[in-house]
């Protein structure tokens, strides 16, 4: 290899990289907002304010469920625990797993910042879908379950 | 804004707010650090070619497993990964595969025995399963709902 085919290489190697970090810089405006929006609802809503939403209805709280995980956003641990404690105080498995699993798959917060940059259309589809699809899992798994146990 | 109006109500818990916004920042930094190293580096091997063939249009089954396997093994706040998948879609990443990605990231590994300890192993290996079925089905509608669009752009073109 010459030393021009080097420094075309590392030329490109730069480019790549600062192409990177400019395309992060402009995106970095957008993760700020959801981070701060976050620290909101991690403060105004607490564990206790999600547990007395929660009815015993299983089909309704299943729905509650879903919608719960959707609004609520974090470290999917949080999810778990709050799952658990669900579960201690007799929520129904249908609703409990419908509400982690829209806790992960669908985001009310990040849905600005996914919309900005995969496409408004994507962004509103692939959250109502996983809306739906968290309950779908939700009832496929615990009757399986409940079929194999 | 809510900031603003919530700081003259409560100033308390506004302060409280961005010392919990603060520490996702310092959480997320490595993240942060390690997408922009992954995508400079994609940026300078990946050609869109290549994003064609493992994840276009024609990747077939590969393709699947690649997203899936992709989604499972991410880390991080799903917000830090939209620059990069943007980038890999306008390189020709098929939107199916985008949306299976981003559903599996609901697997965590490291965080399975931590399930496992609240629900068990029957109920986590049954979830575990389902998501990644549903996240092919969700895929899949995607990739519908997109050609239905088009088809209605491409006739009134016409």
């Amino acid at each position: 290899m010459n030393k021009e085919e080097v420094d075309g290489r590392a030329k490109r190697f730069a480019n790549a990289f600062y192409r990177a970090f400019k395309s992060f810089l402009s995106a970095l405006q957008v993760i700020t907002g959801v981070v701060l929006l976050l620290g909101l609802f991690k403060t105004f809503v607490t564990p206790g304010i999600i547990t007395s939403i929660f009815t015993g209805e299983p089909f309704r709280d299943t729905l509650v469920g879903s919608m719960l995980g959707s609004i609520l956003t974090g470290n999917p641990i949080t999810s778990y625990i709050i799952g658990g404690e669900l579960l201690d105080d007799g929520v129904s498995l249908f609703a409990v797993t419908a509400f982690i699993m829209s806790w992960v798959t669908v985001g009310i917060t990040q849905l600005p910042a996914e919309a900005l940059f995969l496409g408004k259309r994507f962004a509103f589809a692939r959250n109502a879908l996983s809306f739906v699809l968290a309950i779908v899992v939700a009832v496929a798994t615990v009757l399986t379950l409940g079929a194999i146990t | 804004m809510f900031y603003v109006i919530l700081f003259l109500l409560n100033p308390g818990k506004i302060y409280f707010s961005l010392q919990i916004a603060l520490h996702i920042f310092i959480q997320i930094t490595p993240v942060i650090i390690s997408v922009i190293i992954l995508m400079g580096i994609l940026n300078y091997i990946l050609k869109p070619k290549t994003v064609i063939k493992h994840l276009g249009e024609e990747s077939g089954v590969k393709g699947w497993l690649l997203a899936i396997s992709f989604g499972i093994l991410s880390h991080g706040s799903i917000y830090v990964w939209y620059p990069l998948l943007k980038e890999l879609h306008e390189h020709g990443m098929r939107t199916g595969l985008l949306a299976a990605f981003l559903y599996n990231r609901a697997v965590k590994i490291p965080l399975l025995p931590l399930m496992i300890f609240y629900f068990g192993i029957p109920f986590v290996a049954l979830l575990t399963f389902y998501t990644t079925v549903a996240s092919v089905v969700e895929g899949k509608i995607l990739e519908l709902i997109e050609h239905m669009f088009v088809g209605r752009e491409e006739e009134k073109i016409v």
